[in-house]
């Protein structure tokens, strides 16, 4: 049977912020069913590589490409890569003071299936589907009349971050640090959420610090990153080693490079 | 750090509303003197009162000085090269509708005001002004049928001569300031509105100000007078041509409502805001104020103000009667070279008054927007309270805002609260609605409105759509 075709390529990429290195030629490619996760001390680059490949107008790409589907994307606008099926769920959601949630996973929802090809849903239309996703993040209605994040403990915050990807349905999920700040029945409700959304045509990278979320969902590859790099790529039980061993034990690959 | 060039692309405003009229009008000479203002009094066959009224507005005017307190800075203006009376050429008197010029309905139409018959706006009733005088006033039987006096200025001088010679001047005398004596001067038209005692007026009133000739001052007065146990809400909207000359536009409103007498005042400004390089444009000098004469009175001003070269104006209400209510909310975007410094003054002179003040700045370009604003506590306004809330909203690295508040209490026995705040469109903010596949434009669009939200809540309701278009609008460009 024939291999299917890699959903994201990222090719030796490295990219700088105000003229400062952060990452130094990552390499990393997720197939279709795959899950990923990477893990690294704070600083490492693990969030700049989710950013960068959302698309944020921040860092600059200095060499190497990120493929999605095929296709180059290195010079796309976030919100093409959005409609075409990348997922960042954010670390720190950020709040929007006065545009109601409601609107805004509307209009965000919209715009996908667009890109898609679907019918745009009105106001009616989209309640019902809205209600339906609700449910996978356990979450009350009264959130959709809230402003974005506004006032949402981080629990809420990361819950509302699942459901605006059960809504868009992205071919790849790219989830940074979904896991902090939740205690642990909110993580099994995220985790879950996380494992309903995702099936064998999607792809998904968790960057996370512990464990505790690999438990829930368990990944096929784990990538060490340190320093702007990925030093080390192993299995699930890699993430184990590394939590027996902490990230000191990794410094040792450091050196190996 | 937002990026600059989408920003700018994205505010690039293109003015709907600049086309001009072709149309004969009669206009009389440019300047300003005592015979001009005799000239427009007979013009409008006056009763002599008036013409003394304006007589004397005028020498106190000869005797003031343009004020320069405001963040404002522009050429100074020559009163002598402006046109005080413009009107479109028509018959002496007209009797109904189809006997205005089809021109004129064709720009009303045009600006979305149809006044015919056939098409004219089901739930509002309008009177419309162009240059110096009103076109035509709608619904007006139906409106007289519930006692509702709805008609132009010049109308009501003529045929309820004695509301006029009552109330007119008793909120804005002539001498509250230059722009207002001015326009005590040389007033030519605008609406009047009576609600009588007891009467919920049966439908929104509305003016619709269209500014033609290139060369004329507008200079409209509005006088509403609602009644004990009476409500009314009334809508004004503002449009003119595009020239490259400044027009003046000062007008005077005044509102008073008497015991249980409550008036909704709702404004969407556009007049034309000059180019990008800050030639042409509307100089608004304003003076608006609401007297809540009766106990229990309520006045609330609305506005969004969105265009002009510049804009000054302070929407006020006196609170006389005890446990009467004033409330300001306001939006006000500047863009490009735009200037505005608007705000309110909240006077509490009966016991346990209330005001609310809610303003919006937005501020693009290189404009410069200030909030400027007075509350005052009287010393028998026992038991009164005011709540401020002032916000700004900075687009760009180039654009100001100011805040003026203004406090004096000389009752101890009062609160007032005031709460001010300047944001930034954030590059985060605008990556993370960016990430979930909304465009940059409509990111940033979404970001004002939802800034804007507590004011559009106060606005009826078709006006509130209308104000979220126009804002969109203006935040219209094309994405680079």
């Amino acid at each position: 049977m024939k291999e299917p075709d890699p959903i994201l390529e990222v090719e030796n990429l490295s990219a700088s912020t105000d003229n400062l290195p952060i990452l130094k030629g990552v390499s990393l490619t997720v197939y279709p069913g795959e899950i990923h996760a990477i893990m690294g001390r704070n600083g490492c680059g693990k969030s700049t590589l989710s950013k960068i490949i959302a698309g944020h107008p921040s860092y600059n790409i200095t060499n190497g490409d990120i493929k999605f589907l095929g296709e180059n994307i290195n010079s796309l606008e976030p919100e093409e890569r959005s409609q075409s099926g990348i997922f960042l769920g954010f670390q720190y959601p950020i709040e929007i003071p006065g545009v109601s949630n409601l609107e805004f996973l509307r209009v965000s929802t919209n715009a996908r299936r667009k890109f898609l090809n679907k019918e745009e849903l009105d106001t009616f239309d989209f309640e019902e589907l809205v209600k339906e996703k609700l449910e996978i993040v356990k979450m009350d209605q009264a959130f959709l009349s809230r402003s974005v994040n506004q006032g949402f403990s981080g629990g809420e915050k990361k819950r509302n971050e699942i459901l605006q990807m059960a809504l868009l349905e992205p071919k790849i999920a790219i989830l940074d640090e979904t896991d902090s700040g939740l205690d642990i029945d909110a993580l099994r409700i995220v985790s879950s959420g996380i494992k309903k959304i995702s099936n064998a045509q999607t792809g998904i990278i968790l960057i996370t610090h512990y464990q505790r979320l690999l438990d829930e969902i368990k990944p096929n590859y784990v990538h060490v990153m340190s320093d702007g790099q990925i030093i080390k790529t192993g299995e699930s039980d890699l993430a184990l080693e590394l939590e027996e061993k902490g990230y000191e034990w990794t410094d040792n690959f450091i050196k190996e490079i | 750090m937002v990026n600059e060039n989408l920003v700018k692309d994205v505010v690039k405003e293109p003015y709907k509303y600049g086309f001009v009229t072709d149309i004969e009008t009669e206009k009389i000479e440019k300047g300003l003197n005592e015979d001009i203002i005799k000239l427009i009094s007979q013009k409008k066959e006056e009763p002599k009162f008036l013409l003394d009224f304006r007589l004397k507005a005028f020498k106190k005017w000869q005797k003031m000085k343009e004020p320069d307190w405001a963040a404002l800075g522009y050429k100074k203006i020559d009163y002598q090269d402006i046109i005080y009376y413009s009107a479109p050429k028509q018959k002496e008197k007209i009797s109904s509708l189809d006997e205005v010029d089809p021109k004129l309905l064709e720009t009303f139409d045009k600006l979305g005001i149809p006044l015919t018959e056939q098409k004219k706006l089901t739930n509002v009733a309008v009177d419309a002004v162009f240059d110096s005088v009103s076109i035509a006033t709608t619904f007006r039987e139906e409106l007289a049928e519930h006692g509702v006096i709805f008609c132009s200025i010049s109308e009501a001088v003529k045929n309820h001569a004695d509301l006029i010679e009552k109330y007119l001047g008793t909120v804005v005398p002539a001498s509250d300031n230059y722009f207002a004596a001015l326009n005590s001067a040389v007033f030519s038209d605008g609406s009047f509105v009576y609600i009588p005692k007891g009467v919920a007026c049966p439908m929104d009133l509305s003016s619709y100000f269209r500014i033609n000739s290139g060369d004329s001052g507008q200079f409209e007065r509005t006088l509403i007078i609602a009644e004990e146990k009476s409500s009314v809400s009334y809508l004004e909207g503002c449009t003119a041509p595009m020239f490259d000359t400044n027009t003046l536009h000062a007008a005077v409103v005044e509102l008073i409502a008497l015991d249980d007498a409550s008036i909704k005042y709702s404004t969407v400004q556009n007049w034309y805001a000059g180019d990008e390089e800050g030639i042409g444009g509307i100089f608004n000098f304003v003076t608006k104020r609401g007297k809540c004469l009766g106990k229990r009175s309520k006045i609330s001003w609305s506005q969004v103000e969105t265009g002009s070269a510049i804009t000054w104006k302070y929407p006020s209400c006196l609170l006389l009667g005890e446990e009467s209510i004033g409330e300001f909310y306001s939006v006000a975007l500047t863009n490009n070279l735009q200037q505005a410094d608007t705000g309110t003054k909240m006077i509490h002179i009966g016991p346990r008054t209330k005001s609310t003040i809610v303003s919006k700045g937005i501020s693009a370009g290189n404009s410069k927007n200030s909030y400027r604003g007075l509350v005052k506590m009287g010393t028998k306004a026992t038991g009164s309270r005011n709540y401020s809330q002032c916000d700004s909203m900075l687009i760009g690295d180039q654009a100001s805002a100011n805040t003026f508040p203004y406090i004096k209490s000389q009752q101890p026995n009062s609160e007032i609260e005031h709460e001010a705040s300047t944001c930034r469109i954030s590059e985060d903010q605008l990556f993370y609605l960016q990430s979930r596949g909304i465009e940059f434009e409509e990111a940033v669009s979404m970001m004002v409105s939802g800034f804007c939200r507590d004011v559009f809540n106060q606005l009826p309701m078709e006006f509130a759509a209308e104000a979220d278009k126009l804002l969109a609008l203006k935040l219209e460009g094309s994405v680079g």
